[in-house]
């Protein structure tokens, strides 16, 4: 694997020619039929999602997406989902429920939104009830974060059987720039926020927090996104496979409570 | 201050709650934010902390909060000994707890406890501002966890006072982690058929809005707190705009569809034991 400083990895997954969600989808699934709106008030389209076919079974794939350009990065919100986004991607996940198809997410944002209405239509109540319907949804669930996963809005789609982490994306709390402001009050201060908040998929695997790393090409995913998406696509079908091996014994809401119950465990004092 | 509470609190939470008025500023008179009227600070302690002249609600801690809603006697705390343990060993974290423990007597951001509110008994749990701002760590998520766990287990009706600024930076991905393990408990307790009441105070925001704070059967909130997911300072930045008078308020929320009814500090333990007794 490739020896990134974790500011390094930042600017990687970040990249603009890193492959997004979409081009997963058409690189990974077939028959893609993409569902839109959240059936309350909006369509929010920085979240991609529907049917298709995984490896010539049924499943719902969901991604939070970005632009390639402005043009389409205003028509995405920069990948930054409103609370609609977030009902869509809820919507979705109970209809794979009821018609029984594993779930596939695929992770690339910013965070959610920090706007005036996505606020007044309930952000953190969107985010809030995704993790919560999410935790016990009856079907096997794999999230992959492909690029970067920042927030309650990444977690939002990541309550999930297994996690899995691009070699160079990067997952955390927040932006190291929202970081470094909040920390420190100078967002200049991103790169050494970088190395102290234990983003990369390295870090995180230590802690528990993603059960798989996934291999990129030398120098990045965006230096050849077909040979980063095939290693995708490998190792989420042995995730899926894995799943329901396990499944025969336990549930699948069992094994995902148990999963995250155990998280920040061995973290406490008693004194 | 003795003879406003001593109807409800005794033994330890009584001292506990003594202390934290001990701890609050000394100054003899208080400038509340909402109108800057002067307040004598007995007043203003005679009054739970809200305003006599405007009715702003100031932050109180924890032990007080549980000492005006618990019956006289009743209070269990749990967990009491769980502190954080560093887990990122993050540069000046270890010192700065230790710091914030001094200063408040608390271990942790939250305190979780059984109790009984007109004899009916309950699971609670409060956030405490003034422990990092009730920030979400590890510690914090796990005191909770293992409290909605206790009201599953016991059938018993959960409370969550929530005060907080959000998720506790220093332990990064395990803070943001809480925020699914909380909720994940709370579905369990939920397919359990167990009353959740959510109360949110001055500021509920970031993680725990979007995590258990947002998951109550029933929502309600004190007058005038600041409740939402992003803060207003990084709302303005994204937008380049001026928030309008009164956003992300209590009653903003209430106009939107987020809680249920908002209630006066003073009302809030018959509220609580209204609704305990409509789900008796």
């Amino acid at each position: 694997m490739s020896n990134f400083s974790a500011a390094e990895r930042v600017a990687i997954a970040r990249h603009e020619g890193r492959p997004g969600t979409a081009d997963y989808i058409g690189a990974l699934f077939t028959d893609f039929f993409e569902q839109r709106g959240d059936r309350q008030c909006r369509e929010d389209a920085s979240v991609l999602g529907g049917i298709a076919l995984y490896h010539g079974k049924p499943v719902t794939v969901i991604g939070t997406r970005k632009g390639r350009n402005l043009e389409e990065n205003i028509k995405f919100n920069f990948g930054m989902p409103g609370p609609e986004g977030y009902r869509k991607a809820l919507r979705l996940m109970k209809q794979a429920e009821k018609f029984g198809r594993p779930v596939v997410t695929l992770i690339d944002t910013p965070g959610a939104y920090p706007g005036l209405e996505a606020e007044a239509r309930g952000q953190g109540e969107a985010i809030a009830r995704n993790l919560m319907e999410m935790s016990r949804l009856s079907v096997p669930v794999v999230a992959v974060v492909i690029g970067e996963g920042n927030s309650g809005g990444a977690l939002a789609l990541a309550v999930a059987n297994t996690v899995l982490m691009l070699e160079n994306a990067v997952y955390s709390i927040l932006s190291p720039e929202g970081f470094a402001s909040i920390l420190w009050k100078d967002a200049a201060r991103a790169p050494e926020a970088c190395e102290l908040m234990k983003l990369t998929a390295q870090d995180l695997l230590g802690f528990g927090v993603i059960d798989g790393i996934i291999p990129e090409p030398e120098g990045g995913a965006h230096l050849d996104p077909a040979a980063a998406m095939d290693a995708a696509d490998r190792a989420i079908s042995a995730a899926l496979a894995d799943l329901q091996r396990a499944a025969t014994l336990t549930s699948y809401a069992a094994m995902r409570f148990k999963k995250f119950r155990a998280m920040g465990g061995g973290t406490a004092d008693g004194n | 201050m003795i003879n406003v509470f001593n109807q409800h609190v005794r033994h330890m939470l009584a001292l506990k709650a003594m202390r934290e008025g001990q701890v609050a500023p000394q100054e003899e008179r208080i400038a509340c934010p909402g109108c800057g009227a002067q307040i004598e600070r007995k007043a203003l302690l005679k009054n739970l902390y809200v305003c006599p002249a405007c009715g702003h609600h100031f932050p109180i801690g924890a032990y007080l909060r549980l000492s005006l809603i618990l019956d006289s006697g009743s209070f269990r705390e749990m967990d009491a000994e769980l502190a954080s343990s560093d887990p990122l060993k993050f540069p000046g974290y270890a010192e700065k707890l230790e710091g914030v423990q001094e200063k408040t007597g608390l271990n942790e951001a939250v305190v979780t406890a059984s109790g009984r509110i007109d004899g009916r008994k309950v699971a609670v749990g409060v956030l405490d501002s003034r422990f990092l701002m009730g920030s979400m760590s590890a510690v914090v998520g796990e005191k909770v966890t293992r409290l909605i766990e206790y009201s599953a287990k016991n059938r018993l009706p959960l409370i969550l006072f929530a005060a907080s600024g959000g998720a506790r930076m220093q332990e990064g991905i395990l803070s943001l982690m809480q925020m699914a393990k909380t909720s994940a408990a709370l579905a369990k307790l939920d397919q359990k058929g167990v009353l959740y009441i959510a109360v949110l105070t001055d500021p509920t925001t970031g993680g725990v809005t979007a995590s258990f704070a947002s998951l109550g059967d029933v929502t309600l909130a004190e007058p005038g707190a600041l409740i939402g997911f992003a803060g207003p300072r990084v709302i303005e930045q994204t937008i380049g705009q001026k928030l309008p008078e009164g956003f992300q308020r209590s009653e903003y929320l209430l106009e939107h569809g987020f809680v249920d009814q908002i209630v006066p500090r003073r009302e809030m333990r018959a509220v609580l034991s209204q609704l305990l007794k409509l789900h008796a």
